[in-house]
């Protein structure tokens, strides 16, 4: 039995998704910039695109570019609004549990000469607004805080936070990393006060190398790829026209069944962690999203949990997937003040709308046939 | 102007005696083998130097750096091949050779004929003194050195006419092939493969066995091993890599033997393994990339106790190198970038915080005992399946 338990990692593509990437690879081929016909064609594809997404998360079409993927969303997010408005200030305040894709383009522009605030967060791995409160000061000019931490799901206080920034002073521009958020729970950041929104496609079914970055109307960011000068100068580079598609068919196919799929992955999320953690010294610490779950095995490394669910075809993470190639422990766990031990124990289960009970039971099965074997070989 | 033919020029097995042919045989087939992914050469051996020639077109750099990997050659010479050997146009090819081989040609030279071809109108010291002449005509800057010159021209008339100076520099070493076969014990860390480099230098086909643990090893960590192979074959030439089950085995010691003593007696337990593949396999010694005092398990008292369960001699060329000058070696083969990638291995997970440094032979095969209920059923299991792969370049 193969079972995916590794969606927040990635997901495996809509069918309808790469049937309409085939045709455009093969047939609708065509550089939107062009100005004949199949130029005409392809850049037709953009536009719809632009629009589907723009529907979803009630903004305008102009507010939308699209990007590689959620790595080149935040740092264009970043990079672009810091550079842009430097002018008017050099600080930054941002979570310590971001995702690298946001942590390392933070670390950048500290070397740039920008001060970057961490915010702290509690044993949920909700970020302190206080902390923010007392973080904001003349010289800040960004505030950015994830939607759904990637490694224990938990949701943050986004609206509060938008709600205390832009309290604090209007022109402060509030980003949100809405990788693991979009698709998963509603977002309409024109109506809470975002300004910038990143997004991957490769998380909800669509293709890799695509995502989008929300950026409001009127706000300044500099471009980091220079070029022809595609997609208004923002985001130079030939648009990946399958990319795009894809991922504009993959959220429309998301948001179809949206509240029934998101109804049944909380269901099973529940009925996992209630089952898990019946076994001996297992512990639980999920947030709120549908997908995300995380669970301690105490006494078993990560590593070796993971490579023995593996042999049984079952595929989980251990921590953040993206940070998994270093060894080094998960941020979010440790601010959550697990232990060294108990983080290094610590698996990420992710479902999909694909996620089935019969699946989950076979994982808690193998799980618990594992857990003594694994438990006799600890490190001593 | 281009390169068409190599000479190559071997050191150590020109002394060899009657046994000659043997390691010139050797030779010849290892640098076909390397070729053999390079392009279609044709080569012919005479009077203790083997010739190269390109069939038809071919990637000069990558021809080069083919050769640089064949253990056996002291030295290759890039060389132009004229058809047409009238004087007139030796003359203008001799000219062309070296403004196209030197950039400057502020140097000494000397120029060598040899003549097979003895029907040439010119005897070999009348043709180096008239090319030397046409030389130092053409590029007034030359000067004639006949005893101690920077440059030998060397000119060599046949059906064809051949025009080389250049020397590039082999591995040396000798051809893989003429000194029987050796396993090596390969883990994924810096030292091993640099080993098996030394060893297939001096003529030893490779064969090699890795010790895998899932699920407490990643299949990445055996992708690693697979791939370090496959770097060391590049000059080996291929290698048979015996992956071993090794999980149980490990557990068992794990649970019955005291915690200090663990890698020792694990690493006892590899050698046997391997010393057992080798038999099978038709290999005669050993390799270890082990250097005295490393690490514990590789003091003096710990190597005396790990080769103690051994009968065939174990090859250890690192055995007096500090790390530095084995990650030198490594990163000149190529090996290194993998080596450090960040998969752990059997040896870093099953590791005692503090393991003996000084372990008692007498002691330690007492502990092992222990084992005495469950271990001939473990080896079975193990030896029986051992998953074998063929790695080349």
């Amino acid at each position: 039995m193969e079972v995916y338990l590794d969606n927040a990692a990635t997901s495996a593509a809509f069918d309808e998704v790469t049937d309409l990437m085939v045709k455009v690879l093969k047939e609708d081929y065509g550089n939107p910039s062009s100005r004949h016909k199949k130029g005409l064609q392809a850049e037709r594809y953009i536009k719809n695109a632009r629009e589907v997404i723009a529907r979803q998360i009630k903004v305008e079409p102009k507010e939308i570019y699209f990007t590689s993927g959620g790595t080149e969303a935040n740092n264009t997010a970043l990079i672009g609004a810091a550079l842009a408005n430097r002018r008017r200030g050099m600080h930054i305040i941002t979570s310590s549990i971001e995702h690298a894709s946001v942590l390392e383009p933070l670390s950048y522009l500290e070397e740039q000469g920008f001060s970057v605030t961490y915010l702290p967060v509690d044993e949920h791995g909700i970020v302190s607004l206080d902390a923010l409160k007392d973080a904001l000061c003349d010289d800040t000019i960004l505030v950015s805080i994830m939607g759904v931490n990637n490694e224990v799901g938990a949701v943050e206080p986004i609206e509060d936070a938008a709600h205390i920034v832009k309290n604090f002073r209007e022109n402060i521009l509030f980003h949100v990393d809405a990788i693991q958020m979009y698709g998963k729970l509603p977002i309409y950041p024109s109506r809470i006060g975002i300004d910038l929104m990143s997004v991957s496609g490769h998380k909800l079914h669509g293709p890799k190398g695509s995502g989008f970055i929300y950026v409001k109307n009127k706000t300044k960011l500099k471009p980091l790829l220079l070029g022809g000068n595609q997609q208004e100068g923002m985001r130079s580079g030939t648009e990946n026209v399958p990319a795009i598609a894809g991922l504009a068919l993959a959220s429309e196919l998301t948001f179809k069944d949206y509240s029934e799929k998101y109804d049944a992955m909380c269901r099973l999320k529940q009925y996992f962690i209630e089952k898990v953690t019946k076994l001996d010294e297992c512990y639980d610490h999920s947030g709120a999203a549908p997908h995300i779950i995380s669970i301690t095995f105490r006494g078993v490394r990560s590593e070796v949990m993971l490579h023995a669910l593996e042999d049984k075809g079952i595929y989980v993470s251990s921590g953040s997937a993206c940070s998994s190639n270093k060894p080094e422990l998960s941020g979010t766990l440790k601010n959550m003040g697990l232990s060294v031990e108990d983080a290094e124990s610590t698996i990420r289960f992710s479902l999909s709308r694909y996620t089935k009970a019969s699946e989950l039971d076979y994982t808690v099965e193998q799980i618990a046939a594992l857990l003594p074997v694994l438990r006799r070989f600890t490190r001593r | 102007m281009e390169y068409n033919a190599f000479l190559i020029k071997y050191a150590e097995i020109g002394i060899k005696g009657k046994n000659r042919y043997l390691f010139e045989d050797a030779l010849m087939r290892q640098i076909k083998y390397a070729l053999s992914h390079v392009g279609k050469f044709t080569l012919t051996k005479e009077q203790g130097r083997i010739f190269v020639e390109a069939v038809n077109d071919f990637d000069y750099e990558d021809t080069v750096e083919a050769l640089k990997r064949v253990f056996g050659i002291s030295a290759i010479c890039p060389v132009v091949m004229i058809d047409d050997c009238s004087w007139d146009s030796l003359a203008a090819n001799v000219k062309e050779y070296v403004s196209h081989a030197y950039e400057n040609t502020h140097f000494t030279f000397k120029v060598m004929v040899r003549r097979a071809d003895k029907s040439y109108p010119k005897k070999s010291p009348e043709i180096a003194a008239d090319l030397g002449a046409e030389l130092l005509d053409a590029f007034p800057e030359l000067k004639v050195d006949v005893h101690n010159p920077d440059v030998y021209l060397n000119v060599e008339l046949r059906t064809k006419g051949y025009i080389y100076s250049l020397e590039i520099s082999g591995p040396g070493g000798m051809p893989v092939g003429t000194n029987g076969k050796a396993m090596l014990l390969l883990s994924g860390g810096i030292d091993s493969p640099v080993a098996g480099y030394m060893i297939s230098k001096r003529g030893v086909y490779l064969d090699a066995v890795y010790f895998h643990a899932p699920p407490y090893t990643s299949e990445r960590a055996k992708e690693k091993v697979v791939e370090l192979a496959r770097l060391v074959s590049k000059y080996s030439g291929p290698i048979h890599l015996h992956i071993v089950n090794f999980t149980d085995i490990q557990m068992a010691i794990y649970e019955k033997c005291p915690h200090d003593e663990l890698t020792i007696i694990m690493r006892r337990y590899m050698m046997r393994i391997a010393e057992y593949l080798a038999e099978k396999n038709g290999a005669q010694a050993l390799i270890t990339g082990e250097s005295i005092g490393q690490v514990a398990s590789q003091t003096m008292h710990s190597l005396v106790a790990t080769n103690e369960v051994c009968n065939m001699p174990v090859f250890r060329p690192l055995i007096g190198f500090d790390k530095q000058e084995i990650v030198d070696i490594s990163e000149r083969i190529n090996t290194y970038e993998t080596s450090i990638l960040p998969y752990e291995d059997c040896c870093t997970i099953f590791v005692a915080k503090h393991p003996v440094t000084k372990p008692n032979v007498n002691i330690i095969k007492k502990s092992e005992t222990k084992l005495n209920d469950v271990i001939d059923e473990l080896m079975k299991k193990a030896l029986s399946s051992i998953e074998t792969i063929r790695v080349e370049q």
